[in-house]
């Protein structure tokens, strides 16, 4: 399918919705907005219900007998085990604050992209289907009856939202749209209606220990491939080492930046700064192929299968015996660690406290978690200056910082990425206030959703994020768009070419490769993408 | 539509009161057995409601963190996001003030707008927070008021509210403001609902019929106050109202019908209360990504339905991939030794 150009994409934009009461506006699966089915060969492996081959637009989608039950049954349980989604589903005013804070409403229009209507899906069925008032008084209290298709409009909403809880910023109650999302994908994944692009990175990840199904030797092969790249550009060659037991530290990050540009970039600065620490400092710090993937896509199927896949980096960390874990820049994966690792698989008291033993900085904030963003712990080391870096090596760029949903809203993590930022290039500039920290906006494909099919909604969810983009290119210049997050640094790629083709993409520790002077390094004539610095263009 | 129905259904409720306290003369059932039966349920379906959302389990730490962690390294403290992202129970406690008293988050509200040549702008929208603060605080404010018919003597901070409300002194007897500018809020809250078309899309009867309720609820009180025909003599009332707080109910002669409407269909918010939105008053403090601090990097907290699941183990990924490991120089921990596979064959063979 064909998508329209930004500028008629965007005339099209309407915010009004239809004058008929939504439940009765039939749901239309619209090409373009949704993603393949999840095919049964990844369900099995993990063992998940039903699986099976089936397509969203069939009539039939192949749903187990009991299909009704099951949801309704889910439901009840997770009631009990979530107050959240018990509270979530009781309290809402529908007071429309949420309403115009989603990105896909705000670029889609789809007045069932609004919050307040994502989660009334569910909360009709839980009225309608659980309720006393409800049963007995049906729509008139805001119930119905779980039909097949209330069951596929639930589906094809709850797959266009990326669990980014902006609209939980705004809501009086603190409901939390991602909370209800990520229970109503769970209850759907009873019925096996998952993703392709969701169950197949999580299958991935459970065999070969990460989304991409890298196995061990190419995973090897991938980062020698950048040692490459790096000798070549600096002269040094750093040596990281492998699944190394008696290491001290282990670093995991998402394998997008292992496979996919530009996070090799993002990678290659990883390489770099382990490479500086290693020769001036002794740190022994070792990547697993394992423990290769940082993000989490049983974070987007159910809370067991999160748990299941994240319960390696523990495992991995105990069987190495390192100190404690250092994670690379990603965003849901941040959140994972957070908010739920402890929680799942800790207290792992096989681990230290986090202490940088170049700085002596003890990060207590992780001290039962055991695991530190490499953002802080190289914030820390630039602020006790134990990293020589040249900025200018970075002047061929106007920087702005892309906040992710997940380290902003779940974590509170927001000066430590300005900071290293502005400590290793010269021109840094703020999008608006609206659309940055607590505010931000996905990047149009967080949550599972960063499929080829399901294009359009993605762009038009990149809206808001493009368009502040934008709003400081036309101010200050800006031609790079920097971020912590692996699934940013892919799907933004597609949304800037789209919506603003003159910004690229950057990962934070890529301007910090850049920037860092390796001891008895050659002068470097290109950046880590292979392009003269500046000043050497001429050179050329 | 829904708000048609919502309309019928509180001028059905009018009519009952009016029915059955006028027509009938029924006054002990709408003065007494029905006000007592409302308070009765609203008590244990509020209580209810509270137990049930509170047996509901917290497996994990989810507070939507507003603002720089509290918990992070000291060069990164930002003393107003304690209210915002709290990592202490203190800060959090700060952090669900702001958010009760002075709805916090409503504060922050915006209105995205999508202007011609590719413009996306946010308004600050202060709208709804501002006429949400008024709503809810005159509705205190009115409640507290009415404890002057249950009490005597009439405590000082009722007096004082009574006259601080009625201070403009316009009308006899004085207007209160509180009545006024609830009216205002009602009406701002129901007219977005009418006029704004997404507001129009989202909303239920069960947003239509307490607006509904409340406005009927003051009208008919005002009514009593300042119009000549509905004007009731507040001395039966009073008699009314201490009869029941003392538990030994009476109902004198001479209370207009007005009086039953307005104490029916406050009768009816009561029960209503329980089972409807309005219970947000109570949930709101149980909202787990408000009301947790942002520490859960810091400090274990248990998930008390927590369970083994089945992983994924080194030892099963090894022997899927040792070849290839072995091959590539990663170092493996069971070594590759075609002796020992061949006897595991074996071994699979005699089995």
């Amino acid at each position: 399918m064909a998508i329209s150009k930004p500028d008629v994409l965007y005339r099209n934009i309407s915010h009004k919705p239809p004058e008929t009461n939504w439940m009765d506006v039939p749901l239309e699966i619209k090409p373009g907005r949704y993603c393949y089915a999840a095919d049964p060969g990844p369900l099995e492996y993990v063992g998940m219900p039903n699986p099976r081959k089936w397509n969203p637009k069939d009539d039939d989608w192949k749903l187990p007998e009991n299909w009704k039950e099951t949801f309704i049954g889910g439901m009840k349980e997770r009631l009990e085990k979530f107050r959240s989604f018990k509270i979530f589903m009781d309290i809402c005013v529908r007071c429309g604050a949420c309403a115009d804070k989603c990105h896909y409403f705000i670029g889609s229009g789809d007045p069932k992209n609004m919050p307040v209507l994502r989660a009334e899906l569910l909360r009709s069925v839980y009225r309608g289907e659980i309720t006393k008032a409800g049963q007995i008084l049906g729509r008139f209290a805001g119930g119905r009856e779980l039909t097949e298709n209330v069951l596929k409009e639930i589906w094809y909403y709850y797959y266009q939202c990326s669990e980014c809880r902006r609209c939980s910023v705004f809501c009086p109650y603190g409901i939390d749209q991602a909370e209800i999302t990520i229970i109503g994908r769970e209850l759907l994944n009873l019925l096996g209606l998952n993703i392709d692009w969701i169950a197949k990175p999580a299958a991935n990840c459970y065999r070969t220990g990460n989304h991409l199904g890298i196995q061990p030797h190419a995973f090897k092969d991938m980062i020698d491939f950048f040692c490459d790249d790096i000798e070549e550009i600096t002269g040094i060659r750093p040596e990281p080492t492998f699944n190394k037991k008696g290491a001290d530290y282990l670093f995991i990050t998402p394998s997008g930046d292992v496979f996919a540009d530009p996070g090799t970039y993002t990678c290659m600065g990883y390489l770099i700064l382990f490479h500086y620490l290693k020769e001036e400092y002794g740190m022994d710090i070792t990547w697993s192929t394992y423990a290769s993937e940082g993000g989490n896509f049983g974070f987007f199927t159910s809370h067991e299968l999160m748990k299941r896949l994240n319960a390696k980096m523990y495992m991995e960390a105990k069987r190495l015996g390192v100190k404690w874990i250092l994670g690379g820049e990603c965003g849901h994966m941040w959140r994972v660690l957070h908010q739920y690792m402890d929680s799942m698989n800790g207290p792992p008291e096989f681990l230290e406290v986090p202490v940088s033993p170049v700085t002596g900085t003890r990060f207590d904030h992780a001290a039962s978690t055991k695991m530190i963003h490499i953002v802080e712990f190289v914030a820390d080391l630039i602020k006790h200056n134990k990293l020589p870096l040249d900025k200018s090596r970075n002047d061929n760029l106007r920087v702005t910082f892309h906040d992710s949903c997940n380290p902003s809203r779940g974590m509170g993590f927001l000066e430590e990425p300005r900071y290293v930022i502005n400590k290793v290039c010269n021109n840094f500039f703020e999008m608006p206030l609206e659309t940055i920290r607590e505010q931000t906006f996905c990047c149009g494909g967080g949550s599972g959703l960063n499929a080829g099919e399901n294009e359009e909604i993605r762009l038009m969810g990149g809206l808001p994020r493009a368009n502040a983009v934008k709003s400081v290119r036309d101010r200050h210049g800006v031609n790079m768009l920097a971020n912590v997050c692996a699934i940013d640094r892919a799907t933004l790629t597609a949304m800037m070419d789209y919506w603003q083709p003159d910004v690229g993409v950057t990962g934070v520790h890529e301007m910090l490769g850049n920037a860092l002077i390796l001891p008895g390094e050659q002068e470097r004539e290109t950046n880590l993408r292979g392009e003269p610095l500046p000043g050497k263009e001429e050179e050329e | 539509m829904k708000a048609i129905n919502s309309l019928i259904l509180v001028l059905a409720l009018i009519v009952i009161a009016m029915l059955g306290a006028g027509a009938l003369g029924i006054e002990y059932l709408f003065g007494v057995i029905i006000p007592y039966l409302a308070v009765l349920i609203f008590i244990v379906g509020f209580i209810t409601k509270m137990v049930g959302w509170g047996k509901s389990a917290v497996p994990f730490r989810i507070p939507t963190t507003c603002g720089q962690a509290t918990k992070s390294l000291p060069m990164f403290k930002d003393k107003w996001s304690r209210l915002d992202n709290p990592g202490t129970k203190l800060g959090t406690v700060g952090r669900m003030f702001f958010e009760v008293v002075l709805f916090r988050s409503l504060f922050r509200n915006t209105k995205v707008e999508l202007h011609p040549g590719q413009y996306v702008a946010y308004s600050s929208s202060k709208w709804l927070w501002i006429f949400a603060l008024i709503f809810h605080y005159t509705f205190l404010i009115i409640v507290l008021r009415h404890l002057r018919f249950f009490t005597e003597p009439i405590p000082g901070v009722i007096v004082f509210l009574d006259q601080a409300d009625s201070m403009l002194q316009i009308l006899t007897p004085p207007l209160f403001i509180s009545s006024l500018l609830i009216l205002v809020a009602l009406g701002y809250l129901l007219l977005r609902r009418f006029f704004v078309p997404s507001m129009r899309y989202i909303s239920q009867p069960a947003d239509y019929v307490p607006l509904f309720l409340i406005i009927s609820i003051v009208v008919s009180g005002m009514l009593m106050r300042y119009v000549g025909p509905f004007k009731t003599d507040l001395m039966p009332v009073k008699e009314l109202a201490m009869g029941l707080v003392q538990f030994s109910p009476t109902v004198p002669e001479g209370i207009g019908l007005t009086f039953y409407v307005h104490f029916f269909l406050f009768s009816v918010l009561l029960m209503y209360f329980p089972f409807s939105k309005l219970m947000h008053m109570g949930g709101v403090f149980l909202s787990p990504t408000r009301n947790l601090p942002n520490d859960s990097r810091e400090k274990h907290h248990a998930n008390p339905w927590n369970y083994p699941v089945k992983v994924h183990t080194y030892e099963e990924y090894e022997d899927d991939f040792r070849e290839k490991m072995v091959e590539a120089d990663l170092p493996v921990v069971k070594p590759l030794e075609e002796k020992a596979e061949e006897t595991s064959e074996n071994d699979e063979k005699k089995e």
